[in-house]
C-alpha cells in the first residue's frame, strides 16, 4: 500500500475507535432519554464520578474487582437516589425543567466527587497497554492501539448485553413500554418509578464502563466531565432515542473529526476538533432534524 | 395596609398602559432609582462598587438577554457567554480601529455584531427545537471561542490573546473611577431593561411568547416563524453583546477568551432559572443571588473557621460552592420552577390583602 493510503487508513481507524469511545458516553444519555424523556446532562459528571471513585478505591489498596463491584454499587445507589430526590418531585414538569435539574445535578456530582476524593489527577491502568498492535504494524505497517481495540470490544459487548436486556427480559420490555408512552405504561400497571430507578442505575453502569475506558486514555481528572460535551454531537447526529444511533453517530463523528483535523485542520491553524463535530452534526440536522435514527415526531396543536 | 390600589382610577389609555399601574410601585421604583443613581455611588466603597454591584448589573443584563431568548421565546441557548465574548472583543476592536466613533456607539456596534452572530447560529432553530437546538447553540460557544483564540486580529495580535480595554471617555469626561463605571453600567442597564420591558409588552414580545407556548399553533395563527425566531436570537444576542462589552470595559479591564467559557453560559442560565424565566425583574433577582452568593459563602466559611479554629481550604470551599449551587438549582426547580420573580409576585398579592387572609 502507498504510504498516503496507509496514513489515511490509520487516521480513519483511529477516528472510528475514538468514535466508539464517544458512543460509550452517548449510550448513557440515550438510555435515560429513551426511558424517561430526560436529557441527562449529568452523564459526563457521572462518568467522572464513577472513574474517580474506582481509581481512588484501587489506590487505597482495594482489589480491582472489589473496587469495581463497590463502584457499581455506588453508581446504582446514585441512580436510585437521583430518581427519588430529583426526578420524582419533578414528574409532569416540562422536559426543559428536567434538563436544567440535571445541570444542577452535574454541579452537585462534580463538587461531591472532588470533595470526597480530592481534585488531583490520577492515572488508571487496567492491564491493557495503550501501544500499537504488533502483528498489525509488522504485517501491514498500520499502527492501531491495542487499547482502542479493547475499548471497541467492550463497547460491542455492552451494546449486545443492553440489547438482550432490552429485548429479552421482563424489565427490558417494561423499559421499552415506558419509553413508548408513560401513561399507557402506567395504565397497564408498570411501576414507573421503579423503572426510572433501574434506568438510572443502568446508566450509572454505562458511565462506569465509559469512565474506565476514558480514564485509561486520558487519566482520571476533572477534564473527564468534558467527555460528555464530545458525546453531544454524537447524540444529535444519531438521534436521542436510538442505541444504534449512538453507535453509528459515534463512528461517524469520530471518523470525520479525526480526518478533518488531519486534512482540513492545517488550513485553519489546527485545533478545529473542539467544534468541528458540532458543525457536522448541525449540517446533518438541517436535512434530518430528528437525527439519523431518531423518531419522527408529529406536532399536534 | 399601605399597599392598596383603592382610590386609584385610570382615566386614559396612557394610564392604563403604564408599566407600574400602582402608585406605590411607581414610588418604590423611583426611590430605588434615586438610591441606585445618587446614594450608592456617593457612599459605596470601592470594593462594593467594583466587585459586587457592577458585575451584578452586567450579569443581570446578560441574563436579561438570555431571558428574551429562553424565557420569552422558548429557545434554550447554551451559548450566552459566546455572545458576550463577541461583544467584548468587537467593542475593543471598534474603539481601537475607529477611535473617532466614541465608546457608546462602539458598544452598540459590538452588540450588533453579536446579534449577527446570534442570527447565524439561530438559523438551525428554524428546523430543530428543544434539546437538539440547545446542543446546536453549544456549537456557537465552541466555535466563537476557537475563532477568537485562533485569529489574532481580534486581540490586535497580542501574543497572549489577552486584550486590555481602553479607558472610557464620553464627551470629554473620563469614566475611570469605580463609582463612575458603576453609574455608566447602571445607566446602560436601566435603559436596556426598560426597552426590554416595553418590547415584551408589544406585538413582538407577544409573538415571542406565542412561539414559546406552542410554535405550531403560533405558525397556524399567522405569526411568521422565521422572523420571530431570528429576531429573538438577534435581540437576545444584542443584549448579551452589550453586556459583554460592559463586562470587558467596566468590570474586568483585561479580558481573555477563556473568560467566556461554557461555565459562564451555565452561570447565566442558573441566574435565569433562579430568578425566574420570562420575567425582567427575575433577571435582576437571579443575577443578584448568583453574584452575591459566593461572597456570602466565603464570609460564612470565614466565620466558621474563625470561630472553630479549623482551617477550611480554598478547594473545599469551591467544591462546597458547586454542591450548594447545584442543590439550590434542583431545589428551586422542585419548589418554585418560576423562581424569585414568582415569589415576589406572591408576596405582592399577599401584601395587597394584608392583614386579612382573603
Amino acid at each position: 500500500m502507498p504510504i498516503e493510503a496507509i496514513f489515511f487508513f490509520e487516521v480513519l481507524a483511529g477516528g472510528l475507535l475514538a468514535g466508539v469511545m464517544y458512543a460509550l458516553v452517548a449510550l448513557g444519555f440515550v438510555l435515560i432519554y429513551k426511558a424517561s424523556g430526560v436529557f441527562n446532562f449529568a452523564q459526563g459528571a457521572m462518568v467522572f464520578f464513577a472513574a474517580l471513585t474506582f481509581v481512588s478505591l484501587v489506590e487505597r489498596g482495594w482489589g480491582m474487582w472489589l473496587a469495581l463491584v463497590v463502584t457499581l454499587a455506588v453508581m446504582v445507589l446514585l441512580g436510585v437516589l437521583t430518581e427519588r430526590v430529583v426526578l420524582r418531585p419533578l414528574v409532569n414538569q416540562p422536559p426543559i425543567t428536567l434538563f436544567m435539574a440535571t445541570i444542577g445535578l452535574t454541579f452537585v456530582l462534580e463538587g461531591l466527587s472532588q470533595l470526597i476524593w480530592g481534585s488531583q489527577p490520577h492515572g488508571l491502568e487496567l492491564g491493557i497497554p495503550d501501544v500499537p498492535m504488533e502483528w498489525l504494524s509488522q504485517r501491514w505497517n498500520v499502527n492501531i492501539s491495542q487499547f482502542d481495540l479493547f475499548a471497541a470490544g467492550v463497547a460491542g459487548v455492552l451494546v449486545a448485553v443492553l440489547a438482550v436486556f432490552f429485548h429479552k427480559t421482563r424489565i427490558g420490555r417494561a423499559l421499552r413500554a415506558v419509553a413508548d408512552d408513560h401513561q399507557a405504561a402506567l395504565a397497564v400497571g408498570i411501576p414507573l418509578q421503579h423503572i426510572w430507578a433501574i434506568v438510572w442505575a443502568v446508566a450509572g453502569f454505562v458511565a462506569l464502563v465509559a469512565g474506565l475506558m476514558w480514564g485509561v486514555r486520558n487519566g482520571v481528572q476533572y477534564a473527564l466531565t468534558f467527555v460528555a460535551l464530545k458525546a453531544l454531537p454524537v447524540l444529535i447526529l444519531g438521534g436521542f432515542e436510538s442505541i444504534a444511533g449512538a453507535i453509528v453517530g459515534g463512528l461517524i463523528i469520530g471518523a470525520t473529526e479525526k480526518v478533518a483535523e488531519v486534512y482540513i485542520g492545517p488550513f485553519f491553524g489546527g485545533g478545529i476538533e473542539s467544534w468541528f463535530a458540532y458543525v457536522v452534526a448541525l449540517l446533518f440536522l438541517l436535512f434530518r432534524p430528528e437525527g439519523l435514527f431518531g423518531e419522527k415526531h408529529i406536532d399536534r396543536v | 395596609m399601605l399597599y392598596r390600589e383603592a382610590g386609584q382610577f385610570k382615566s386614559s389609555y396612557a394610564e392604563d398602559q403604564r408599566i407600574f399601574p400602582l402608585r406605590q410601585d411607581r414610588i418604590a421604583f423611583w426611590a430605588l432609582m434615586a438610591v441606585a443613581f445618587l446614594l450608592v455611588p456617593a457612599i459605596g466603597n470601592q470594593y462594593w462598587l467594583s466587585a459586587m454591584l457592577t458585575p451584578f448589573l452586567i450579569f443581570a443584563l446578560a441574563t436579561l438577554g438570555l431571558n428574551i431568548l429562553t424565557g420569552y421565546a422558548g429557545q434554550l441557548s447554551l451559548g450566552t457567554a459566546a455572545f458576550m465574548a463577541v461583544g467584548a472583543f468587537m467593542a475593543y476592536n471598534f474603539v481601537l480601529r475607529l477611535p473617532w466613533l466614541g465608546i457608546l456607539p462602539s458598544f452598540v456596534l459590538a452588540g450588533l455584531c453579536a446579534a449577527a452572530v446570534g442570527v447565524v447560529f439561530g438559523l438551525p432553530s428554524l428546523r430543530i427545537k428543544g434539546f437538539y437546538l440547545a446542543v446546536a447553540t453549544l456549537a456557537c460557544q465552541f466555535f466563537v471561542l476557537w475563532a477568537l483564540q485562533r485569529f489574532a486580529w481580534f486581540s490586535n495580535y497580542s501574543s497572549s490573546g489577552v486584550i486590555t480595554a481602553q479607558r472610557i471617555e464620553i464627551l470629554g469626561y473620563a469614566f475611570d473611577t469605580p463609582a463612575s463605571k458603576y453609574v455608566l453600567t447602571l445607566a446602560v442597564v436601566t435603559l436596556m431593561a426598560l426597552a426590554a420591558k416595553n418590547l415584551m409588552r408589544s406585538e413582538t414580545g407577544r409573538a415571542f411568547m406565542a412561539v414559546r407556548d406552542m410554535d405550531v399553533a403560533a405558525a397556524v395563527i399567522g405569526i411568521p416563524m422565521m422572523k420571530t425566531k431570528l429576531l429573538a436570537f438577534a435581540i437576545s444576542s444584542f443584549y448579551c453583546g452589550v453586556a459583554g462589552a460592559l463586562h470587558a470595559f467596566c468590570y474586568l479591564g483585561t479580558v481573555e477568551p477563556e473568560a467566556y467559557s461554557l461555565d459562564l453560559s451555565f452561570r447565566i442560565l442558573f441566574m435565569l432559572i433562579i430568578g425566574g424565566a420570562g420575567s425582567i425583574l427575575g433577571s435582576f433577582l437571579g443575577a443578584a443571588f448568583i453574584t452575591l452568593f459566593p461572597i456570602f459563602l466565603n464570609l460564612v466559611t470565614g466565620w466558621i473557621s474563625h470561630a472553630t479554629g479549623i482551617e477550611i481550604s480554598h478547594a473545599v470551599v469551591s467544591n462546597l460552592e458547586l454542591i450548594i449551587f447545584g442543590g439550590l438549582i434542583i431545589f428551586f426547580l422542585i419548589v418554585e420552577p418560576l423562581g424569585f420573580a414568582r415569589l415576589w409576585q406572591i408576596a405582592k398579592e399577599k401584601l395587597r390583602l394584608w392583614p386579612f387572609p382573603h
